[in-house]
């Protein structure tokens, strides 16, 4: 029996990896509690990466199981592509916040509880009949409940807040307890609490005194058995500066640097929206680097809003989530029919409709490509992760304003929150792009404002610039003179004129992200699922598979590539937080065989159900030996049930 | 807008070399004329006016302007304008809207400009209907209106576009008819205010709703049926000729407006109001006065400007900005940085 549970136990020590999840009320600070125990760990110099899961509600009754919010972080010596599958320690600060994690735990995983807060009315509201602390069920990990709200209430005896607000520093105390467990550096917190709380320096206080006792705790309790200090070694990284940054930070910024790069002022229309919101946020504080935000009163006033700053010389942008981005397709059409330059930020959600607010899915690529009335061609473009939202964004800028079209950047409530160490970039090492707008007709030449450059895009004018006056708007206008045309051939020529811009944008060639140019199966991916792909792609390499990871920016226009690089391998494989949908878009561009692996949970993958899905592949195509080519999906077995948990 | 030198044109340096293309007889030439003769008056520049509409009869109206223009989508023109003025301030905005366009798809937005005072000038085209999409009932539609889309006559109450705009806070509020002369003292006025300047302008749709303001619009009689506004003048309608002269005297009692003769010209014996463009409350009382036992008011019924929500937002930035670097090298290396040693850094 002792060996069995020795052997279960994951010896931490050991491990160049480490998960840990804080969950609790959502009123009991764990976002705020992630945030700081990221940030240490980054200044630990381990690479990591963090998943907020928050419920919709702002204030969901306290104690209930709908109520209650987590932050999950993966951080390790080694590179960390993902927020972790399952947590090796799960902290949890009441009866709900067990109920609603604990199958996510490893088993042999390690349970912090706060026995002050399993109280029958807490057990009953998680829906408990027994304390799990006591009856037993919890045999498969290792739990240490003790009273942190005793303890914390104790420590902050001195500041003589009342116990409601003492308990308010819960956080802080398990914030201590984890920062001694992984050998931590407090003064970072200590610090950044002395700042939030300047003008009140009694809470400031009694946040450190609560810090520090679950610091004290930790290393004085003398505990044996499950709590142990492991020491987690720094990653060897290139040398540099670093940070950590979310996606929507990451965004912002390289918003802010591609109108930099472009030389124009940046105009930001934007309406409240989850996940999106942050980026109006960012942008907000951010005025003296020549940026306007507006907050629009709803989602089409934003994109018109911004239209109407483009049309006026300044580089503008959109940014929402999947509902929001619906009713801006009005204005869409328009961007793209007066050909103006326009960034779409689309931050993806769970949908249809409102959806899973607070939850992530790619599932607008559909949106982005094809929702629009008449043949609306539009650039689409694909974040990975949150540092790589930046040079994605920058590259939507780009495009927007070399093509003059509008272009759509797609991101998703995962990229938006999570957060990673990010290497900050030099400035100066990124190509500029200055827009020249035009002053004058060209010399003994009649000015035409839909007359195109060499790579299809029409002259950008700004009203106040004399003698080129000129009207823009949605109906369809002659190719040569501007004027109003719905004259068949004009239409034609009109629509081919638009279409082969978009078409003709030059992307950078597609990569192979891991893997061999060619072999036995090609994992293609977009947006968020890199890491995950990456982890799982990784190890059946180790194994000896013969497969590859491709993760596609540039969702339209393709790779000029891309087509030719998916013929040299014998099977495609598209995972997505969707039901299929850039596996559509490669059946219809180049006509090639690619099954997809999909998941609409809300929940990132795993890496582990990634892999048990590439396993079933490859059992299948196995089965499948002596010539027999399935020529349809009905012919495989299906793929995706062990995904979806 | 700093329009600093005047520009010289004539009416003619405003026309386009399009094709006019409304019905023939239809009130939307009249306006258009009116504004083309107007802007040469105002020393406006071409180069520098910019024209937007939505969807709609009306919105085709940048097209015959030779100036900037951009005809939008449906309903959301004032916030392309918004979009427009905050980005160039410096630019003549002019939106041209219809009862349709301007209040049922888009009443979100004409409020919301309004509320903001974004310096713009914003026509309305009142016809009480759809008429390029054949002659459905708007938004402006009086009760029983018979349409393609309400054969039975419509139940739907309706929007008193001036009311609308004071209600949303605007600052400037004007009634004009498409055929009368005043119109462009009207535009004058609405371009010298700084702010949203809101001008609700009838007009005859000809072949949808046609005449429907004869009752007030029609030149026989209009003196007794039109109540013509002027800042510091009493409110005097009619004359000898008509019918008597007639003035507007506040009932205290009834804290409501009632209608009076005067006799010898002498309007201050009877009581009669000078109009204060500047008294919100008097505006309210005269958007809301019902035709038929009063006179229409026309003109400039209020105009009190307030500061503009560009310059505000344009002062705000600049205030943000004051003593701040932007370096964008240390904005990105901003809030807590270490090195790949773990060494933690200052903040930057």
């Amino acid at each position: 029996m002792a060996t069995q549970q020795a052997e279960r136990r994951p010896d931490l020590s050991k491990r160049d990896a480490i998960v840990v999840r804080f969950a609790g009320d959502s009123g009991d600070g764990m976002q705020l509690t992630g945030g700081q125990f990221t940030l240490s760990t980054a200044l630990a110099g381990n690479d990591l990466s963090t998943f907020p899961d928050f419920p919709a509600e702002i204030r969901a009754p306290q104690g209930t199981l709908f109520g209650v919010s987590a932050f999950q972080i993966n951080f390790g010596s080694r590179q960390i592509n993902t927020a972790g599958d399952a947590p090796d320690v799960l902290v949890v600060m009441n009866p709900a916040a067990l109920k609603v994690n604990l199958e996510a735990l490893r088993p042999g995983g390690l349970i912090i509880a706060d026995t002050g807060e399993f109280t029958k009315r807490n057990l009953d509201k998680a829906k408990y009949d027994a304390n799990p602390l006591e009856d037993g069920s919890l045999a498969r990990w290792d739990v240490l409940a003790f009273d942190i709200s005793a303890l914390t209430i104790e420590a902050v005896k001195d500041f003589g807040l009342g116990n409601k607000d003492a308990l308010r520093s819960k956080n802080m105390w398990t914030l201590g307890l984890a920062l001694w467990m992984f050998d931590r550096d407090r003064q970072p917190i200590v610090d950044w609490l002395n700042d939030k709380f300047a003008r009140k320096p009694d809470i400031a206080a009694a946040n450190i005194a609560a810090l520090n006792a679950g610091h004290a705790y930790g290393e004085t309790a003398e505990l044996s058995g499950p709590l142990q200090q492991v020491a987690m070694p720094p990653l060897e990284q290139e040398p540099g500066l670093y940070r950590t940054i979310t996606g929507a930070e990451s965004i912002s910024l390289g918003l802010v640097a591609g109108a930099q790069l472009a030389e124009l002022p940046l105009f930001f229309g934007g309406y409240p929206i989850t996940p999106a919101s942050a980026i109006l946020h960012h942008l907000a504080r951010l005025k003296e680097f020549d940026v306007i935000t507006f907050q629009a009163e709803d989602e089409i006033a934003a994109i018109c809003a911004a239209i109407g700053a483009s049309y006026a010389g300044q580089l503008g942008v959109t940014s929402s989530s999947g509902p929001g981005i619906a009713l801006k397709t009005e204005a869409m059409g328009l961007g793209i029919m007066v050909e103006l330059p326009l960034v779409i930020v689309n931050s993806q959600r769970g949908g249809p409709s409102t959806g899973l607010p607070t939850k992530t899915e790619q599932s607008d690529l559909y949106q982005a490509v094809y929702g629009r009335n008449g043949d609306a061609p539009m650039p689409v473009l694909a974040a990975r992760s949150p540092g790589d939202a930046f040079d994605v964004a920058i590259e939507a800028c780009r495009i927007a304003t070399q093509y003059m079209t509008p272009v759509m950047l797609l991101t998703d409530g995962y990229i938006a929150n999570a957060a990673e160490p990010w290497k900050v970039p030099d400035p100066a090492a990124y190509e500029r792009f200055p827009v020249t707008f035009l002053q004058e007709a060209p010399a003994g030449e009649e000015f035409h404002p839909y007359i195109r450059d060499e790579k299809g895009a029409r002259p950008w004018v700004k009203p106040g610039t004399p003698g080129l006056m000129h009207r823009v708007g949605g109906i369809e206008k002659n190719a040569t003179t501007g004027n109003i045309d719905y004259s068949p051939d004009n239409h034609q020529a009109m629509t081919d004129a638009r279409k082969n811009k978009v078409a003709g944008i030059v992307v950078a060639d597609q990569e192979i992200e891991l893997g061999e140019p060619s072999g036995e199966l090609a994992v293609v991916g977009w947006g968020s699922t890199f890491g995950p792909i990456r982890q799982a792609v990784s190890r059946w390499i180790a194994r000896g598979r013969k497969v590859s990871h491709i993760h596609v920016r540039h969702i339209w226009p393709l790779p000029a590539n891309l087509g030719e690089m998916l013929g040299r391998f014998d099977h495609v494989l598209v995972p997505e937080m969707n039901t299929g949908q850039l596996k559509t878009l490669l059946r219809d561009q180049y006509l090639v065989r690619c099954e997809s692996l999909t998941k609409t949970s809300g929940q990132p993958f795993q890496i582990a159900e990634l892999e048990e899905a590439i396993e079933a592949y490859f059992d299948r195509i196995d089965g499948n030996e002596g010539g027999q080519v399935p020529v349809n999906d009905e012919q495989l077995p299906p793929i995706s049930s062990s995904a979806d948990n | 807008m700093n329009q600093l030198t005047k520009i010289e044109t004539s009416l003619k340096d405003w026309e386009t070399d399009q094709e006019v293309r409304w019905c023939p007889g239809c009130g939307d030439y009249a306006i258009l004329k009116a504004v083309q003769r107007t802007l040469p008056q105002l020393g406006a520049d071409p180069a520098n006016t910019v024209f937007v509409s939505g969807i709609g009869c009306s919105s085709r109206f940048p097209y015959y302007m030779e100036s900037y223009g951009f005809h939008t989508i449906h309903g959301r023109a004032p916030a392309f304008a918004t979009g427009i003025k905050l980005a160039n301030p410096d630019l003549d905005v002019w939106l041209v809207t219809g009862d349709g366009d301007g209040l049922s798809i888009g009443g979100n937005h004409l409020m919301h400009v309004l509320r903001r005072n974004v310096d713009m000038q914003i026509l309305l085209f009142n016809n009480e209907i759809y008429g390029l999409t054949k002659g459905q009932y708007s938004p402006t539609s009086r009760e029983n209106t018979r349409s393609p889309s309400t054969p039975l006559g419509s139940v739907d109450h309706p929007a008193n576009p001036c009311a609308f705009a004071l209600g949303a806070g605007a600052r400037f509020v004007g009634r004009g008819i498409d055929v009368s002369r005043n119109l462009p003292d009207i535009l004058t006025a609405a371009h010298a205010h700084r702010g949203a300047a809101f001008i609700e302008i009838f007009q005859n749709c000809i072949v949808y709703n046609k005449d429907v303001f004869d009752d007030f619009a029609r030149p026989k009689g209009a003196d007794q049926q039109q109540l013509w506004l002027s800042h510091g003048e009493p409110m005097l309608f009619g004359s000898e000729k008509t019918g008597g002269v007639k003035g507007l005297r506040l009932d205290p009692s009834r804290f409501a407006f009632e209608v009076v003769d005067v006799s010898d010209g002498d309007w201050e014996a009877a009581g009669v109001v000078v109009h204060d463009a500047t008294n919100r409350v008097l505006a309210h009382m005269l958007v809301e006065l019902p035709f038929g036992p009063f006179p229409m008011p026309l003109g400039v019924i209020y105009d009190d400007p307030k500061p503009t929500y560009e310059a505000a937002v344009h002062d705000e930035k600049r205030r943000a900005s004051e003593g701040k670097e932007a370096s964008f090298a240390k904005l990105l290396a901003k809030g807590q940085t270490w090195t790949v040693d773990g060494t933690a850094q200052d903040p930057v």
